[in-house]
């Protein structure tokens, strides 16, 4: 019951979003994602509990793992629509969006918050992938939603790139699916995840080996990993603020998540070695092209984006380790980057509606011109760099911890080598944009508290969980258990 | 696994899927090469509905009217509209001239044969024989992605990765769930539709244009 609940409620608010856009429209998507995330929550404690959840005939099917993915899309989601209510407002106010744009505007975000419930409940693997790419089809026209330029060139690429990856995660399920025949010798095969995982010790090594790499490959492409990510920085630059907000804090987690399901199946066909060369090599590239590129980045909304490249490369290094620890440490880390990057592309959106321009250079001395917005920004930072008390410290050091007792030490020491080349980047950029020169001005701008009350309030939970995580733990504990090695 | 009235016809369809493949790559009239696809598509059905005659799977004949309708028919109406709007539309200058693309083809086939080793050796039964012929396509997908400059042709390349990997799973494992087989004809079927507002809009704005004139966004 539950899961129907799940799923139905946030594509029940999109078809109510059909009518043409009201503020109030805005305000019962926001609460219909508000009630994800406390079914998420309900769902969640169930299943640390007891036993996974089925429905649909076995289609659909929730283990703590399901079940703290969908309070993460629950928590970003909450957070994007609310800043989505004050996006569509200030576009219609100033007749750059019709009351129809802003409807299919909210379907689709709908639409695309569901794929990514259903990708993350579904029992198949194919079911998994059907619903992964259909985010890509429901998000095209979102991140070309300001139908600029810049936009269209970026939906396309994105449209093209992502759709060829996932061709090529479609082949690596089938290739799965071809081994799991093969093994159990039945003619009607089953693509669900627990089948395979059953199976897993007698699948043929050659043939996982192949289906690995090409999974790493395509749901790499979703995910944004180094060197398949070029598509990233360009949509999540080009999409307005929520929508960035939700694919950079959950849809690259969520591809990431169909990664974890199938390194868990080849754990136990190869052991753990050979997934975690794969991991261990694109983590470490995306490392080193987001700090790369994060050194003369001059865009403060590609900034985030090349952040995201960083983020996802620690968390795959992370669960290349694949120690219970590891994996919890990346779920956590998982929640935190959502929220810190989903509370800093919302505010890079005010900042833009407020200033005109995504240039770093373009917006000095935040801080004393507009206090709330700055500090809001600030913070984010802060939490995205890996500083206490926000929970991306307490995770980004635990998967390091990991990684030494994995035995990849020597790529720990790489990564944090280019964290500190980031870190040192960020904090140029960041003093620029928040201290700086500022010009000469009245008084300091008020922030509305419809961004400022949300945002602030993803900031606490962050810096929350990093102070302590005991509300989570067991979900976290649990969770890893479903999948490390 | 018997008799050779369906070894032919299946092996026949199967290698047409990648003749269509290398024939889009030697033509450069956008127009023909959409009407090679529709053959293509087609000939993929004919593959499935080949499987499912001799496996007499009621679901895989499902899945293959899906794709004769899919690949054959709508896929291919949707992209003839946006060349018919563009008379003239040729691939003028692709990056790698027609005969050195058509020699990397070749080479290509030659890898995808090698590559498919380990799958052919698993499972040594007729379909899983021509494994290869799919994987050969999803490659010359990728050259013709790589090398070529018109919205058209990227549209193509997708495609025949797309159907490279639907040939691959319907030799290897006879077709995955049905459930499954039809979210991924609607999901393809709706990148087609996506890209073509793209083209169509990426066109009204910027007029005739190739794909590396997108030069906006970069570092």
């Amino acid at each position: 019951m539950l899961i129907y609940a799940v799923l139905a409620v946030p594509l029940a608010a999109g078809a109510a979003a059909a009518v043409p856009w009201r503020r109030w429209i805005g305000w019962v998507t926001a609460a219909a994602n508000g009630a994800v995330l406390v079914l998420g929550v309900i769902l969640a404690t169930g299943v640390t509990r007891g036993h996974s959840q089925a429905a649909a005939g076995g289609i659909l099917r929730a283990d703590a793992l399901s079940a703290f993915m969908v309070v993460v899309i629950g928590a970003i989601a909450v957070l994007a629509s609310c800043q989505s209510v004050r996006y569509l407002s200030a576009e219609t106010g100033r007749g750059a969006c019709t009351a129809r744009h802003a409807s299919l505007y909210t379907m689709l975000v709908q639409a695309f918050v569901s794929c990514m419930l259903i990708a993350v409940l579904a029992a198949s693997l194919g079911v998994m992938w059907v619903a992964v790419e259909a985010t890509t089809i429901a998000t095209t026209f979102l991140v070309g939603h300001r139908r600029t330029d810049g936009a269209l060139e970026a939906s396309w690429k994105y449209v093209v790139i992502c759709s060829v990856g996932i061709a090529l995660a479609f082949l690596g399920t089938v290739l799965f699916y071809f081994a799991a025949l093969h093994a159990s010798g039945h003619p009607a095969g089953s693509l669900n995840w627990t089948a395979l995982m059953a199976a897993s010790p007698r699948l043929d090594p050659g043939v996982v080996r192949l289906a690995m790499g090409l999974l790493v490959l395509g749901y790499g492409t979703k995910v944004g990993l180094a060197p398949m990510h070029s598509w990233l920085p360009d949509a999540h630059s080009q999409a307005p603020a929520p929508v960035s907000a939700l694919m950079s804090g959950v849809l690259l987690t969520v591809a990431f998540y169909a990664l974890l399901r199938f390194k868990a199946i080849a754990d136990g066909a190869l052991g753990p070695g050979y997934p975690r060369v794969l991991l261990v090599a694109v983590g470490l590239a995306s490392l080193a092209v987001a700090a790369s590129l994060l050194i003369t980045q001059r865009d403060y909304k590609r900034m985030l984006a090349y952040h995201s490249i960083e983020h996802m490369g620690l968390i795959a290094l992370g669960a290349a380790a694949g120690s219970p620890l590891a994996i919890a440490a990346v779920l956590l880390h998982i929640l935190g980057h959502g929220l810190a990057k989903g509370v800093l592309f919302l505010a890079s959106g005010e900042i833009l509606l407020a200033e005109g321009t995504s240039e770093i250079a373009g917006v000095p001395a935040l801080l004393s011109r507009r206090p709330v917005l700055g500090g809001i920004f600030g913070f984010g930072l802060v939490a995205l760099l890996g500083l206490p008390p926000f929970s991306l410290f307490a995770s980004e050091l635990n998967m390091l911890r990991a990684e030494v007792a994995a035995g990849l030490g020597w790529a720990a020491a790489i990564a944090l080598a280019c964290m500190a080349v980031i870190f040192a980047a960020v904090m140029a950029h960041g003093r620029h944009l928040l201290l700086g020169q500022a010009p000469p001005q009245g008084s300091p701008a008020a922030t509305p508290r419809i961004v400022a009350v949300p945002l602030g309030a993803g900031l606490l939970a962050c810096a929350f969980l990093g102070v302590s995580a005991w509300p989570i733990q067991p979900l976290l504990h649990a969770a890893a258990q479903v999948v490390a090695s | 696994m018997t008799g050779s009235a369906y070894t032919g016809p299946l092996g026949l369809a199967a290698g047409a899927v990648l003749a269509c493949a290398v024939v889009t790559l030697w033509r450069r009239d956008l127009r023909a090469v959409v009407s090679v696809l529709a053959v293509q598509g087609t000939a993929l059905g004919v593959t499935a509905a080949a499987l499912a005659a001799h496996s007499r799977d009621l679901g895989l004949g499902v899945t293959a009217a899906l794709v004769l309708a899919a690949k054959g028919l709508i896929i291919p109406a949707l992209l003839r509209q946006i060349v018919r709007r563009d008379p003239g539309s040729r691939e003028t200058a692709p990056l790698v001239n027609v005969p050195a693309s058509l020699l990397a083809a070749a080479v290509l086939i030659v890898v995808a044969y090698l590559a498919s080793g380990k799958i052919t050796a698993l499972a040594p039964g007729t379909a899983a024989r021509l494994a290869p012929l799919g994987v050969a396509t999803v490659l010359i997908g990728f050259l013709m992605l790589a090398t070529r400059r018109k919205a058209v042709s990227a549209i193509t390349g997708l495609l025949l990765i797309d159907n490279g990997v639907a040939l691959t799973t319907f030799l290897l494992t006879a077709g995955v769930p049905l459930l499954v087989e039809f979210g991924a004809s609607l999901d393809v079927l709706l990148v087609v539709v996506v890209l073509r507002v793209l083209a169509t809009a990426m066109r009204a704005r910027f007029g005739p244009f190739d794909l590396d004139q997108l030069r906006e966004l970069h570092d």
